[in-house]
């Protein structure tokens, strides 16, 4: 008889990548809603549109490569960055910029490192910066939140494709500024000027109508993958501490050189997404917690720093960037103590 | 039915709960009811008990019987082999019916040399030696008693006991551990032990205690999943007269039995790495060696059988057997009613670090506490592994505080100075990473096989280094050889070029006094020259003559002094020598003959004698031109030039006159010799002028 030749274990806990990556997309659940709600169809449509371009370009590669297709298409890695970038890109964005995104994560980013598990940078930052930079207007025209609409009326479904696909020029109506570039625009006045005159932050609730929500509901579905064991609390715990720390000591009480009020950084732009849906990103992140935990703090600056001081109001998918450059060597240096050791070495310490 | 440990009575700290805890860890679901529902049964005799002769850790056993010897049960049948070994005793009588290869049960299905015993069902077996004082005894006295009884690690390794209760001298033991935490899912061995045989469990605590000079603590480590065995452990404890044990619970999560988790889990403190507990003053033993020991001294019984858990849904009945060591795991199974149809795989040990079986005939030993014979849907193959997204699970589980992403990372690059970085041998194989890999990935495999690969470098590197001081001290030896050699060659060189130059200087300063003699400088041609002349002697060369005749003269006589002598049948074979002798004796005096005429004739040297010795004093001043400087060379090349141009003429002019047959070659040479004697003029005016404007 056949007995099976295997290696210990041989009992597996049933969780796999595929559940974890569909976890991730469930908890986009609120965020969604939020956006859907506040800026229209726009978001559904480029979510439908990355997803249908990231899994047609990942079968054409994995079909290039000779590797299973449908095999690999079940992980539901795809289908994650087709969410999130679907989710960062401005609702009514054109649809070749999405596809152009779709494409450039998975070709570029993804599959010619080696696929799943091998990027080290996360594709769907990747293909957003190659977005901004190639087309900063359709990336920087956002619409005004429903409630600030004059007549609270938002784009309808056919207004939404007929832009979408025809480039028609409806939705410049709708257009409005995101709380960060206005308040980037507005560098003369005090803090408490700028939120006192602007209707973005003086019909808000905490700090800027809409973003607010939209973060909170992102901080909503992340806590619930923190509740799922998805990831560790050490990288997004410490990005937010670090962004609001560096909020606090640029705050210069208000003044017109200020660099925002602590709860705008934390509220506004992409802060809670990239904190808890692409900084947590395993690939491309460092591995130890006390290396995500710097990992972390190092975004929470770099986003500070750029919104602040640099040409962009938002700075989430440059900052991750950067970092995921920085991961493999804060890897080196932040192993954890083993058992039976004295102290925490590092991995590029020679014998003896 | 259970009780909760919470609901214990905490009486006199009978019971303690242990305050460490250890980093990570899984929950694996527990699967170890199945085989409690019933207490430990008993299996036949089978027809043949095989017992492999390196069951344990360390040198195989030294076979003590002989094929068709009868044996008892308890009877020695090999002897252990040094400190690292264990004996082997039979567990039942019979005879030996073969000492043979037979497949061992390990995880390489590699064969190994058996004793095979054919039953006779009888089950006699030797007188055992109780012994009721050994807490009087000796500890060395009651040590040699347990490794006489062979008794080895029950958990799993199979360390020899004896070693482990001998620890190095310097380390002062204060704490015992008895391990009977068992947190590997569906084994329950240990927990039946406890619980069906708990006085002897204090027993031998009692009993290892007194062989390690009674430290100050004695702890029972129990996992709270087995209140029953809690409970009946702490009865036993309390109608003993021992105070200083203890037993400690802890929550049920796996690898808390692992060595290094208990004592992290009890006493909070870490087994430095690559250290023993023994140097953190700690012993620990699990608890069914613990009881082999103890009946090994007080009942004198050597380890013969065990306890061993047989479970998994391919059997009909699930529950934990005493067995007699050596079964063929076939039998046993079949005692349960295996259904070999609905199973796939068997795993000797528990689902986390047992390995599985190639073959049903190999026994049951020393270290089997568990076989599960799982159904196919039980304990299903896992999915084919997926790529590796770091997602950190298997950080977060890891008892150690490893990295298995990273090291998963290395060992695929087969990186092996940063997987020793990542403290790849710190890994104690628990399974915990795999067991939560999401992408199903065999990371203890890929660990297992770098930690192999790194092993047999080091082994290659070992042995590469001594060879390669062999080889570079082979190299300098050869080059030191070859170093004294060019130095002699040098030396005699340098000696060569002073003598040529010598003789050079000689000949430039006397070139007439010098005109015919050979050159000094080599010592061969010397010597040859000096054995030709010797041989051209004359009176040598007729005194040579004149000895041959004389001698050839006397054995003449000699000889034929021996024919008269002789007998006429000897007389041919003498007769045929004396005109041998005869022949040699005209040859030699006809050569006399003509030397002696022909030296009047043959007197002057011929004009080819001249020409040699013209040769050699060429050849002998290129030589030493070698050795000179351009400008010198070409003086001297001027001066010989002149010399020879000199000669040439004389000879040209006697030639002329004597009307020579040579006279044709004589005035070519001496045209030949006026044109190099201009060649060098010009070719020195030249070297000296460069040398003025410092260009040479």
């Amino acid at each position: 008889m056949g007995l099976i030749n295997a290696s210990s274990p041989h009992t597996h806990h049933q969780r796999n990548t595929a559940d974890m990556m569909q976890l991730v997309i469930i908890a986009t659940t609120p965020g969604f809603v939020a956006l859907s709600y506040l800026f229209g169809w726009g978001t559904l449509i480029n979510v439908i549109i990355a997803a249908i371009a990231t899994l047609a370009s990942e079968a054409f590669v994995l079909k290039l490569r000779n590797r299973r297709v449908a095999f690999y298409l079940k992980d539901n890695s795809a289908l994650v960055t087709a969410v999130l970038l679907g989710l960062a890109l401005p609702p009514y964005a054109p649809w070749w910029i999405v596809v152009i995104g779709a494409a450039t994560a998975i070709i570029l980013a993804k599959q010619l490192y080696g696929g799943m598990g091998l990027n080290p940078f996360n594709p769907a930052m990747i293909a957003y910066v190659v977005l901004l930079i190639s087309f900063p207007i359709e990336m920087t025209r956002w619409i005004s939140p429903v409630n600030l609409n004059t007549d609270g009326q938002l784009p309808s479904l056919i207004e939404t494709l007929s832009a979408v696909f025809n480039h028609s020029s409806i939705i410049d109506a709708y257009t409005g500024a995101t709380p960060l570039d206005v308040f980037k625009n507005h560098s003369g006045l005090l803090v408490e000027q700028i939120h006192h005159q602007e209707p973005l932050f003086n019909h808000s609730v905490f700090v800027s109508v809409g973003w607010e929500w939209i973060n909170l509901a992102f901080l909503a579905g992340g806590l619930f993958l923190l509740q799922q064991r998805i990831f560790t609390w050490h990288a997004p715990v410490s990005m937010l501490v670090a962004l609001t720390l560096m909020s606090i000591l640029f705050y210069d009480s208000g003044s017109s050189t200020s660099g925002g009020t602590p709860l705008m950084h934390l509220l506004s732009g992409g802060t809670m997404l990239g904190a808890f849906f692409i900084v947590t990103d395993p690939v491309s992140s460092a591995v130890s917690n006390k290396g995500r935990i710097i990992y972390g703090a190092g975004i929470g600056i770099l986003i500070y720093i750029i919104r602040v001081w640099g040409n962009y109001p938002d700075a989430v998918a440059f900052a991750v960037l950067l970092m995921n450059f920085a991961a493999p060597f804060i890897d080196y240096y932040t192993l954890p103590r083993t058992y039976g050791h004295t102290k925490a070495e590092s991995a590029t310490r020679r014998k003896d | 039915m259970k009780t909760s440990v919470k609901t214990l009575r905490l009486e006199n700290n009978i019971i303690a709960k242990a305050s460490g805890e250890f980093h990570g860890g899984i929950y694996p679901p527990e699967n170890k009811q199945q085989s409690m529902t019933l207490p430990v049964g008993s299996l036949p005799i089978p027809d043949e008990l095989i017992f492999p002769l390196n069951q344990h850790m360390g040198a195989p056993a030294e076979p003590i019987v002989s094929v068709g010897d009868n044996v008892l049960g308890g009877q020695k049948i090999a002897e252990a082999v040094g400190m690292f070994s264990a004996t082997i005793h039979a567990s039942s009588s019979g005879t030996v019916s073969a000492i043979e290869e037979r497949i061992l049960p390990h995880p390489s299905g590699m064969s190994g040399l058996c004793i095979v015993i054919q039953t006779d069902g009888k089950h006699q077996h030797i007188d055992f030696q109780t012994c009721d004082d050994y807490l009087e005894q000796e500890p060395t006295e009651l040590i040699e008693k347990i490794r006489e009884a062979g008794v080895t690690g029950l958990g799993g390794a199979g360390f020899p006991t004896a070693v482990k209760l001998k620890p190095p001298a310097n380390d002062i033991i204060n704490t015992l551990i008895l391990n009977g935490t068992e947190c590997e899912p569906y084994i329950t061995a240990d927990h039946s032990l406890m619980l069906y045989h708990a006085e002897e469990v204090i027993a031998s605590a009692k009993l290892l205690s007194h062989i390690l000079g009674n430290p100050e603590h004695v702890l029972i480590g129990v996992e709270d999943n087995k209140s029953d065995a809690i409970q009946a452990l702490a009865s036993a404890l309390k109608n003993s007269a021992m105070n200083n044990i203890q037993i400690m619970t802890f929550p049920t999560k796996y690898p808390s039995g692992g060595e290094k988790q208990l004592i992290q889990l009890l006493t909070g403190k870490e087994v430095p790495s690559g250290a023993i507990p023994a140097s953190l003053g700690i012993v620990m033993q699990n608890v069914g060696t613990a009881v082999a020991a103890y009946r090994a001294v007080a009942l004198g019984q050597p380890l013969t059988s065990r306890i061993t858990t047989l479970v998994g849904e391919a059997l009909t009945t699930q529950r934990n057997y005493q067995v007699l060591l050596g079964t063929p795991i076939e039998f046993a199974l079949q005692q349960a009613g295996f259904d070999a149809s609905n199973n796939e795989r068997l795993i000797m040990g528990g689902p986390m670090m047992g390995f599985t079986l190639k073959e049903l005939t190999t026994p049951i030993i020393k270290s089997t506490n568990c076989i599960i014979a799982p159904s196919k849907k039980e304990l299903p193959s896992p999915p084919p592994a997926q790529e590796c997204i770091r997602c950190g699970l298997c950080s977060e589980v890891c008892p150690v505080s490893l990295l298995p992403q990273q090291l998963y990372w290395y060992a695929k690059a087969e990186d092996y100075e940063r997987a020793q970085n990542y403290n790849l041998f710190d890994c104690i194989e628990c399974g915990a990473c795999s067991y939560v890999c999401s992408s199903n990935i065999p990371l203890v495999q890929y660990y297992r096989a770098t930690k192999g690969s790194i092993r047999q470098q080091e082994q290659e590197k070992i042995k590469s280094d001594h060879a390669r001081q062999r080889f570079e001290f082979r190299q300098r030896r050869f080059a030191k050889a070859e170093a004294e050699k060019i130095a002699k060659r040098e030396a005699r060189k340098k000696a060569a070029a002073k003598a040529k130059q010598l003789q050079a200087e000689k000949l430039a300063r006397n070139p007439e006094a010098n005109k015919d003699s050979t050159p000094k400088c080599d010592p061969v041609t010397e010597a040859i020259a000096r054995v030709k002349a010797k041989e051209n002697d004359p009176a040598a060369q007729q005194a040579r003559l004149e000895r041959s005749i004389n001698s050839a003269k006397n054995r003449m006589t000699k000889l034929q002094e021996k024919l008269a002598n002789a007998e006429h049948d000897k007389k041919n074979p003498i007769s045929a020598q004396i005109k041998q002798v005869e022949v040699r004796l005209q040859n030699a005096e006809k050569q006399l003959a003509e030397f002696t005429s022909s030296e009047v004739v043959d007197d002057k040297p011929t004009i080819q004698d001249a020409a040699s010795s013209a040769i050699e004093k060429a050849k002998a001043n290129t030589a030493a031109l070698a050795n000179m400087s351009e400008k010198e060379k070409l003086e001297k090349q001027l001066t010989s030039l002149k010399q020879r141009l000199k000669k040439a003429h004389q000879r040209l002019a006697d030639a002329e006159q004597e009307n020579n047959e040579h006279l044709d070659a004589f005035k070519n040479s001496v045209t030949k010799l006026e044109q190099k004697l201009k060649d060098t003029q010009t070719q020195l005016s030249a070297s000296t002028k460069a040398d003025k404007y410092g260009l040479n």
